[in-house]
């Protein structure tokens, strides 16, 4: 994926090049300028992840899905997912392993769903380019979505 | 130079003070420190691999796509045309969601509806193809199939919801943030 992405920039960047110099000039500096513009909540999310991810473990994760935990566990779920923010080929093994130990259907899918359409700790980023509002209605509004995936599923599957 | 430093210091301001608490952390919890370090180092890593690449792209973007094709794909009136845009631009992406907002953010100043830029930010956060196949995986065919097809009907609601919700002095001030962005 990095390389796709990478190459795909570069020969952008290529083509752009015998196209115009004076164009992509002025494309990179955009780019340099909107990256140093979201820089520093980057970073901040970063050290934020870091940190949260250190002391909440996937153990403890488990912990708070075991069996019988309900919709207080759903909730759980949907809470720990939308604060967490770990990447999909992590998440899934995760998901599974918790099926395993004895987390409910309904508690799974609530966790993968909040975890991947809601995101608390990148807020910050999400409100530079959205503004507070679309940011607050799409968080809350995916959280309320994902309850009612986390209903439908515990009922079909 | 004072006042270059200051100004730095004023925009990373929250950053170093995490930056400080995880040093603390280092010192007089050299456990969870030195996990935290690794997990931002990890995280660091997996951003580095997408982001400088997707700035590239929309900067590119930017000096040699037209407003005018991009609101003629994407804009007020490309009507259903422009909402499968949005999902096969979303759903073909990679990387985590924070990825996706600088992204929105160019759809957006090159005059794309709302709407399609949020339809596009929710197939980002939950369809992705790649991320379907792990699911599919490690939870099963029923589980990512019964969640992908919840999550189409529920990205265009969110979407369809929030842009009812917005006044025109937010989509004015949305236009702004773009415009100040890129």
């Amino acid at each position: 994926m990095t390389i796709l992405f990478y190459s795909l920039a570069f020969a952008g960047l290529i083509a752009s090049f015998f196209k115009s110099k004076e164009k992509t000039k002025m494309a990179l500096k955009k780019a340099w300028k909107s990256f140093e513009n979201i820089l520093p909540q980057f970073l901040s999310v970063l050290i934020v992840i870091g940190i949260m991810l250190a002391i909440l473990t996937p153990q403890q994760i488990s912990a708070f899905l075991g069996a019988e935990s309900g919709w207080w566990g759903v909730m759980t779920a949907a809470f720990l997912g939308a604060v967490t923010l770990i990447p999909g080929f992590v998440a899934f093994p995760l998901a599974a392993a918790l099926l395993h130990s004895g987390a409910g259907y309904m508690q799974i899918a609530a966790f993968v769903s909040t975890l991947m359409m809601v995101g608390i700790v990148t807020i910050p980023v999400e409100i530079k380019y959205f503004g507070k509002k679309i940011t607050f209605l799409r968080n809350a509004l995916a959280f309320v979505f994902s309850l009612i995936v986390a209903a439908v599923m515990g009922v079909l599957l | 130079m004072k006042i270059k430093l200051i100004g730095f210091v004023k925009r990373y301001k929250t950053f170093l003070i995490l930056f400080a608490v995880n040093l603390l952390l280092l010192i007089f919890a050299p456990d969870l420190g030195t996990k935290a370090v690794s997990i931002t180092q990890n995280n660091l890593w997996e951003m580095l691999s997408v982001i400088p690449p997707i700035f590239i792209l929309l900067g590119l973007l930017d000096v040699w796509v037209k407003k005018e094709t991009m609101v003629k794909y994407m804009g007020e009136g490309s009507g259903l045309i422009g909402i499968l845009i949005a999902f096969f631009l979303g759903s073909a992406a990679a990387g985590p969601l924070y990825a996706a907002f600088p992204v929105a953010g160019i759809l957006l100043k090159k005059g794309s509806k709302i709407s399609n830029v949020l339809i596009f930010i929710g197939a980002w956060s939950t369809m992705k193809i790649p991320l379907l196949m792990f699911e599919t995986n490690a939870l099963g065919l029923e589980f990512s199939m019964l969640r992908l097809g919840m999550n189409i009907f529920g990205i265009l609601i969110i979407s369809f919801v929030i842009d009812n919700l917005l006044k025109e002095k937010d989509r004015v001030e949305l236009c702004k943030l773009a415009e100040d962005l890129l």
